[in-house]
């Protein structure tokens, strides 16, 4: 293994990181309340009485949260705790409305597992997995929007979360990010979760902290609140260990506190104010019975998991023969994943396929902002596309300009369906069809024909003899002027590779 | 002529409080719902002393009833048995476009954007609600001493308490005011002040009647309950109220269909002969007044051919001590919610967040209130939960072993309710841990989830007790038959307090 991360560049300082990930789940409606859970609402108007705490309501389990947990737990591996229970978490703060958070504190539903991810080198990672649990959110605190107040938007309270904890293995903050990363490619192919970390989709508390290299014991740590991107994990970790090297070696002491990244700082900075108490007073939920789980849906559940992306990855290496990086990119996101595998279904080389996903089509996505789902250009028409460049009949340069094309009028002259749904309704021949209609309405057909291409040779051969002479005197760059020339008399259409050969032959000559 | 004739057809009718009689009255015409509805206000306003109501509602019951009346007249079918029948509800029952206080400064100004189960039941079932009735602070005391309205007078001695926590519950169905009001019962809130008020009270099995809208005092103790003059119309009331609601987590998932058939039919005497226990530990330091009327009930109930043994619950003795810190912890998190943010009391010019906390909470909380949250708070806290919490969650476990055990060798028991009869106002006020001790006889039953009633068996200094019946769970029935078939025999259910007379009535 080349070039593994240098773990010793705190000198004599060892960090020890932990980290918990609150993942919300993608149930339709609430964890114990029927509110919908759905993303960008006018405050306040996804509360009902019983979200917002109001006096004589009682929750209620959705089943489809335990599901989701469950399905996590089973893609990690781990124990699934046929009997836990629901606790009461006990403080006040205005966005937390009963003044107790419904969570799971001894017994939670999934148990220790594992989790592997990938380092930049290469090197592979696993992780165990202390625990995963069940807990509602709690509302959002606005406090630059009112004057002299605070504004409270309760629309995010009782949104299902599952707190995924990691037992304090990991050595540095790449791998936190790595592993943060990893979750959230799993937690996005088993659909779980929807993945959108500006949303709040999934936010992450790291543990830090340092020890000298061969401690057993652990130092004090601190507990970095609520990052919500791969990148600023990995910040906020690199700097808080900085920071308490800093503290420690001016003979300083740790104080166990909770701390929040401010990114355009580049530092953690303490929680103003000490909202939160450190008795719980955990006790089981009296309004909630204990969660028993029994084996028909742990099986059920079981027999449903899709192909988790190390074994996507895996096979995406072995059986078709992509290297680990491509492989790694492509399995982040199941969507792209399965655009991916739409296109090698179709025929498309997986080389090509991959080149062309991070390629043209990750670059026209990001400038529109858009995610794979919603690209106009479904993977269908792109597999009729490419079938046409192998084929010969474009070049895959002219296949760009007409890749930008699709983009612009959405495939093809096809009506418009986003998402999943379109896959299957768009089929092999129609796409082609459509392919060819276009090639042939903006006369991009390559020119291929060997007496065509031949003569066209043989003329730029005679119209230009001082390159030509050139040439065979050993300048082999000036292939490049008469390509050039062909190039621009055809308008890019000749067959670059056949020409490169016809022209070769020609001048040897 | 036929005016007075069917007034006191309907005075008779209120004053026996006999709900198959006033649902008879109706059907045949004898009155109509605005006729009763309104004699029921006038009863009410009457009362006033007692101070039994927070709320009067008596635009809306005679809008209603005037409803009822129509359909009535267009010879629509009646919704249920029990369409037209005027209740009051116990003010912790959250009631839809109503003020619902809990008997608190902190609500005070709540007006309930939902209606809990049970109002929603009874409201199905076409009943009238009259009012909201007067109880102690957040259901938690013995007397309805605690209530930000004002304490409620015993009809039968308005220098004397009613019982709590549905104190005022208990009152209006005593006074005549309603035929039935509904109640809880968490340690006893529904048996003690049956006792004292001389009527008929009833605390379900836990899980029987929903617990959505009914505003959390001790989750795994509460349970809506219901006051009557007799079991047969408490046994109506309750078959509308109980039954599965998905609403509740802790709901028993039971349909009650043979409570339900009460309502339409009324209570018959138990099929079979019964075996009553009498738990030792429960007649140890009886008065002996108290004594005599136990013993006469038994007796009562020996004549039918039902056998009398003693029964063991050495528990017994660790039942207040475990109930106080359960139900103190579950309240104290429960009255969490209470912090002036969203809804209820807020101070004024608050000026910081702790400041709004604080400030709310102690001027909207009475004093036994913030005992109860602070000394639950200290039995859950670090390094006391295993000594309190945990220890008494085990008491609680053997508490209802020993209940099981009995019931393997007897039916139903027979115990009393309350160590003496009312006790004067201002009496025990000094001594909350005196006033707790009222409770003793109630509270295993309610630890143990088990269903237990109270019901009128004679009078002590001229004021009634009770006597209480406890079943295994979900024997309800056989419990509220084997009262019924103890009022068919006698006669104490039928005493009126004396501002509650009327023609028919005795005194």
């Amino acid at each position: 293994m080349s070039g593994g991360e240098d773990l010793t560049r705190w000198g004599k300082w060892e960090p020890v990181i932990g980290v918990e990930v609150h993942v919300q789940l993608a149930t339709q409606s609430k964890i114990f309340s029927s509110s919908p859970t759905a993303y960008g609402a006018e405050p306040n108007s996804q509360a009902n009485p019983v979200d917002l705490g109001m006096p004589g309501v009682l929750p209620v389990l959705n089943e489809a949260a335990v599901r989701m947990a469950i399905t996590f737990g089973l893609a990690i591996g781990a124990q699934i705790n046929r009997h836990s229970i629901f606790d009461r978490k006990n403080y006040f703060y205005p966005d937390l409305p009963k003044g107790y958070q419904i969570s799971q504190f001894e017994d939670p539903v999934v148990g220790a597992g594992k989790l592997t991810f990938t380092l930049a080198n290469g090197e592979s990672r696993t992780i165990n997995v202390t625990r995963a649990h069940l807990e509602e959110d709690a509302g959002k605190s606005i406090h630059d929007l009112f004057p002299g107040a605070s504004g409270i938007d309760l629309n995010r309270t009782g949104t299902p979360l599952l707190e995924v904890v990691s037992e304090p293995e990991l050595r540095s903050p790449a791998e936190a990010a790595a592993y943060f990363r990893t979750l959230h490619a799993l937690v996005t192919s088993l659909r779980i979760c929807d993945g959108n970390m500006n949303e709040g989709s999934m936010r992450c508390d790291a543990n830090v902290s340092i020890r000298p290299r061969g401690q057993s014991e652990l130092g004090e740590r601190t507990e970095i609140k609520n990052v919500n991107s791969f990148r600023f994990v990995e910040r906020a970790i690199e700097s808080e260990i900085a920071r308490q090297i800093e503290v420690l070696e001016g003979g300083g002491k740790i104080e166990r506190e909770t701390r929040q990244y401010d990114p355009e700082r580049d530092e953690t900075r303490a929680m103003r104010g000490k909202e939160l108490s450190d008795d719980y007073r955990y006790f089981p939920d009296p309004d909630l019975l204990p969660l028993t789980i029994d084996e028909t849906m742990i099986e059920e559940l079981r027999a449903a998991l899709p192909e988790l992306p190390d074994a996507k990855r895996e096979r995406f290496v072995s059986t078709l023969g992509l290297s680990d990086y491509d492989a790694d990119q492509l399995t982040r996101d199941p969507d792209v994943a399965a655009y991916f595998e739409t296109l090698t279904n179709a025929n498309v080389e997986p080389k090509t396929a991959a080149n062309w996903i991070t390629g043209e089509v990750a670059g026209a996505l990001n400038k529109a902002e858009q995610s794979i789902v919603d690209s106009p250009v479904s993977a269908i028409t792109l597999s009729a596309l490419l079938a046409r460049v192998s084929d010969g009949t474009v070049s895959g340069k002219i296949a760009k300009t007409l890749f930008d094309t699709l983009w612009e009028t959405g495939g093809g002259g096809r009506s418009r369906e986003r998402g999943r749904d379109r896959e299957a309704s768009e089929t092999q021949d129609a796409a082609l069809a459509a392919i060819d209609a276009l090639i042939e309405e903006k006369g991009l057909k390559q020119v291929s024909g060997a007496s065509e291409l031949q003569a066209l040779v043989d003329q730029v051969v005679a119209d230009n003899p001082d390159q030509v002479a050139q040439f065979r005197a050993g300048k082999e760059k000036v292939l490049g002027f008469f390509v050039g020339q062909i190039m621009k008399s055809t308008q890019g259409k000749a067959n670059p590779k056949q020409l490169n050969e016809l022209l070769r032959e020609t001048l040897k000559a | 002529m036929a005016q007075k004739d069917s007034s006191n057809d309907l005075d008779s009718a209120l004053a026996n409080g006999c709900v198959a009689d006033l649902m008879a009255g109706l059907e045949q015409r004898a009155f109509s719902a605005t006729e009763l509805t309104d004699a029921c206000i006038a009863k009410a306003d009457a009362a006033k002393p007692l101070n039994s109501l927070i709320t009067l509602c008596d635009e809306d019951a005679r809008g209603a009833a005037q409803h009822i009346d129509e359909a009535r007249a267009s010879n629509q079918t009646p919704t249920s048995a029990l369409q037209g029948l005027p209740i009051a509800h116990k003010d912790i029952f959250c009631t839809e476009g109503v003020l619902t206080t809990c008997g608190s400064k902190m609500l005070s100004n709540f007006v309930a954007p939902y209606s809990a189960t049970v109002v929603e039941r009874l409201r199905d079932a076409g009943t009238i609600t009259l009012g909201k009735c007067n109880m102690d602070e957040f259901a938690m005391g013995s007397s309805n001493e605690n209530s930000f309205f004002g304490a409620v007078k015993n009809p039968w001695d308005l220098n004397r308490v009613p019982g709590g926590s549905s104190g005022g519950s208990a009152a209006a169905v005593a006074a005549g005011i309603v035929p039935a009001a509904t109640g809880t019962d968490t340690g006893g809130s529904i048996r003690q002040p049956a006792s004292f008020c001389g009527v008929t009270g009833v605390k379900p099995t836990y899980g029987r009647v929903s617990r959505f809208g009914m505003v959390a005092f001790a989750s795994s103790l509460d349970q809506g309950g219901v006051f009557a003059r007799t079991a047969d119309d408490a046994a109506r009331v309750l078959g509308v109220m109980a039954g599965f609601d998905e609403r509740d987590s802790t709901c028993a998932q039971d349909t009650a269909d043979e409570l339900r058939a009460v309502t339409d039919a009324g209570l018959e005497a138990p099929t079979d002969k019964l075996t009553i226990g009498l738990p030792k530990e429960y007649f140890a330091d009886l008065t002996d007044e108290l004594a005599k009327l136990l013993d006469d009930a038994r007796a009562v109930l020996e004549a039918q051919g039902h056998n009398v043994r003693d029964v063991e619950l050495p528990n017994t003795r660790f039942a207040i001590p475990s109930y106080y810190v359960i139900s103190g912890a579950e309240a104290s998190t429960n009255l969490s919610r209470y912090d002036g943010v969203r809804y209820g009391h807020r101070c004024e010019n608050p000026a910081d967040l702790n400041d709004l906390y604080t400030r709310t909470r102690s001027e909207g909380f009475g004093a036994e209130v913030q005992r109860r949250i602070l000394t639950g708070t200290y039995a859950l806290s670090v390094g006391y939960f295993d000594a309190y919490y945990l220890k008494a969650q085990k008491l609680r476990r053997l508490i209802q072993q020993d209940f099981l055990g009995a019931f393997e060798d007897v039916d139903v028991m027979l115990a009393p309710v309350t160590p003496g009869p009312a006790f004067e106002i201002g009496n025990l006020t000094d001594d909350p841990v005196q006033m707790y001790q009222q409770d003793i006889f109630t509270v295993p039953a309610s630890l143990a989830g088990l269903p237990a009633a109270s019901i009128p068996c004679g009078f002590v200094d001229d004021l009634p007790m009770g006597m209480q019946l406890i079943a295994p769970h979900f024997d309800d029935l056989k419990l509220l038959q084997l009262a019924h078939q103890y009022q068919q025999l006698t006669d104490w259910h039928n005493s009126r307090p004396p501002m509650a007379s009327a023609a028919g009535g005795k005194s």
